[in-house]
């Protein structure tokens, strides 16, 4: 019943309040059929408030959310049968196999997979009949994306599906979700890794504390700074003092530039341009380089700038 | 919901099977079974832990024969021909002894009575009148001194002696230990869990899906009637086969109080595990409710040991009326019709605590 291209989710004005804290204060956004799309924020940010309120988990103090062309309070179990759900930290009953499980979440939905076909794509085949509680990390938290994917959903939301994972099990958990993408349907996640965000999201939201303060793909974010590259500098301290951001400011190729934790970080359009002559400002400065780097622009960078604080700063 | 506009590699086709709710249900029973009986504490404490208990108070509380007492004899002029006496009569162990140490004998326990004879032949007994065997020892011997000195008992008395089960001790506890079994297999069967699956977010992953919430609970309590049938009748096959404990009520009888209190004591522990959701927090509410009725509710002896002031409060606690049905069932072989006050008590525990409890509860 998809009408058209009538957006998977559409978020206005939504507000949470818990008490006398507002943790989601006027977020709005939508989010295509088909599409990857991400909140990314620090800690605290309103991500997780947010995903569960379109899970029909919480109610939200105010604002409008439609889900598949649904809301929730009228139409709540034709939802439920047609999104899958990770939530962050979910403990699945450790006593039951691996097979046991993903067939309790199947029997659910009154249509669904085989739950040994989305076993076999969360590549848990041989742990099949292992205990859940016998399983890693990286294991139960494939599982937990297996018991979202076992309803057959159009939707799934993802809180937080690599947060204290190794870096193979965060690949692993991304083929998933790739996977899952490649087949046409439409993925919601929260993070608070800018790599994630980057690797899986068609477009990412950046919240900050219960607002979006910004909306794009990635690579639309990281050439909002001004430039696609990023280059750190810093220099010794017996030198001719400090550096500060506004001596690299107006050079070639510079776009922006901000002091940082001892360095100056540039923001700059074409670096074999910039770091000449950054190179010579330093020089006639009378300042001694003590480190020099320089990289892509990242969604970090432009969560900085927009902040001025870093995602993962407590 | 038309299935082919939804566009689908080979890899995203479904299984074909349409789940109707019932699956979901038994799914859902199955589920909380395999847990349950993957728990070691669950076999621990629903089949050895009775076993255990059982045993070891049927070896503590065994119906002894009549114990043989000991006195002491005091040293004097008569006191070989009195112990003599005594010595001859059945059940007493006598001892001459100097006055001094009969007396610490006494003290000490070690003698039950010390018999002084008097050089003019009257008697005087030294006993401690609060310890029971004392008095018991006393009878004996004044009877038998008694008899040896000329009495004639006017009445003629015949003993016959009866030795049949179902007045024993152990006839008395193990309808109690299977009211005690029911009181915690409810309690943290249903409480102690929801509270576990809470904390873990369990019980809200399992509410993003499509399962129904009534269901899930149904599917608990399903499973404790389940547990009732499979506990009650181990333990009571335990009492029958080891300690010829009987059985002289109906077995739909026995199940149908069984049943009845599964249900109240699932209900308490749901109302219990209605919204906590720390372990301190839910560990602490079932003690509050499960201490009071391990000591009054007559599991290892009867709730009529206790003033008459507490008695209407007694019964109206679930597990009182509990053991007392299950007891008259199973002890004497009581019809349900004659157990109308303790089932009506289990039902209005069963009403009360459900009724609240789902009102109260929350899955996250």
């Amino acid at each position: 019943m998809r009408e058209g291209n009538a957006p998977s989710v559409v978020v206005r004005d939504l507000h949470k309040t818990y008490g006398n804290v507002e943790a989601v204060r006027g977020l709005s956004f939508e989010v295509a059929p088909g599409e990857c799309f991400g909140l990314l924020g620090p800690n605290g940010a309103g991500k997780t408030t947010t995903i569960e309120i379109l899970e029909g988990l919480l109610a939200p103090t105010g604002g409008e959310v439609v889900v598949l062309g649904r809301r929730w309070g009228r139409d709540d179990q034709a939802i439920r049968e047609r999104m899958g759900v990770c939530l962050q930290q979910t403990v699945l009953s450790e006593k039951l196999l691996v097979d046991e499980t993903v067939e309790l979440f199947r029997s659910f939905y009154r249509r669904g997979r085989a739950a040994e076909a989305v076993i076999r794509e969360v590549e848990l085949t041989e742990k099949a009949r292992a205990r859940v509680g016998t399983l890693s990390g990286g294991q139960k938290q494939r599982l937990a994306v297996a018991c979202a994917l076992v309803g057959d959903p159009e939707l799934i939301f993802l809180d937080e599906p690599t947060t204290g994972l190794d870096p193979q099990s965060r690949r692993q958990v991304w083929d998933i979700v790739n996977a899952f993408k490649a087949g046409g349907q439409t993925v919601l996640l929260t993070t608070h890794y800018m790599d994630e965000a980057e690797r899986l999201c068609d477009r990412v939201a950046i919240v900050d504390h219960g607002r979006v303060i910004a909306e794009g793909s990635p690579m639309h974010l990281m050439t909002s700074l001004g430039g696609e590259h990023v280059v750190e500098i810093a220099v010794r301290e017996d030198g001719a003092g400090p550096l500060t951001a506004s001596a690299m400011e107006g050079l070639p190729g510079v776009r922006a530039a901000h002091a940082e934790a001892g360095r100056v970080v540039l923001t700059v359009t074409e670096p074999h341009v910039a770091v000449p002559a950054v190179l010579e400002r330093l020089r006639a400065g009378g300042w001694a380089l003590s480190g020099l780097s320089t990289r892509h622009a990242s969604l970090e960078d432009v969560f900085v700038s927009l902040t001025g604080r870093h995602l993962r700063d407590e | 919901m038309s299935e082919p506009s939804r566009a689908r590699g080979p890899a995203h086709s479904t299984d074909g099977r349409e789940y109707t709710r019932l699956d979901a249900f038994r799914a859902l029973c199955l589920a909380r079974f395999r847990e349950s009986y993957r728990e070691p504490e669950v076999l621990f404490w629903g089949f050895v832990f009775p076993i255990m208990l059982s045993v070891g108070l049927s070896i503590a509380f065994r119906n002894r024969p009549a114990e043989t007492l000991p006195l002491a004899v005091v040293a004097g002029a008569r006191a070989e021909p009195t112990a003599a006496v005594l010595r001859a009569a059945p059940l007493l162990r006598a001892e001459v002894m100097e006055e001094e140490a009969a007396v610490r004998a006494l003290a000490l326990g070690k003698v039950a009575l010390v018999v002084a004879p008097r050089a003019d032949g009257a008697l005087e007994y030294r006993l401690d009148p609060s310890r029971s065997e004392s008095a018991v020892a006393r009878a004996r011997a004044d009877d038998a001194l008694q008899r040896a000195a000329g009495r004639r008992d006017p009445l003629v008395n015949t003993v016959a002696e009866v030795r049949e089960p179902g007045g024993r001790y152990i006839d008395f506890l193990i309808p109690g230990i299977v009211g005690m079994n029911l009181m915690s297999g409810g309690m943290w069967g249903v409480g102690f869990n929801l509270v576990d699956m809470r904390i873990k977010r369990l019980l809200k992953r399992l509410v993003a899906a499509p399962m129904r919430r009534p269901d899930f609970l149904a599917a608990h309590l399903t499973m404790r009637l389940v547990s009732m049938v499979i506990e009650v009748s181990f333990m009571l096959g335990f009492g029958h086969l080891a300690f010829g404990v009987p059985v002289r009520g109906g077995l739909a009888s026995v199940f149908a109080v069984g049943a009845l209190g599964a249900l109240c004591f699932g209900g308490l522990g749901l109302l219990v595990g209605s919204r906590a959701r720390r372990m301190e927090t839910v560990t602490g509410l079932m003690n509050v409710v499960m201490m009071p009725m391990f000591v009054l509710s007559g599991i290892f002896f009867s709730a009529d040991r206790f003033p008459q002031v507490l008695q209407p409060l007694i019964r109206l606690l679930p597990l009182t009326a509990l053991n007392d049905a299950m007891r008259a069932v199973v002890l004497e072989g009581a019809r349900l019709s004659a157990l109308s006050s303790s089932l009506a008590v289990l039902v209005i525990w069963t009403l009360l605590s459900f009724t609240v409890g789902l009102k109260l509860f929350r899955w996250s």
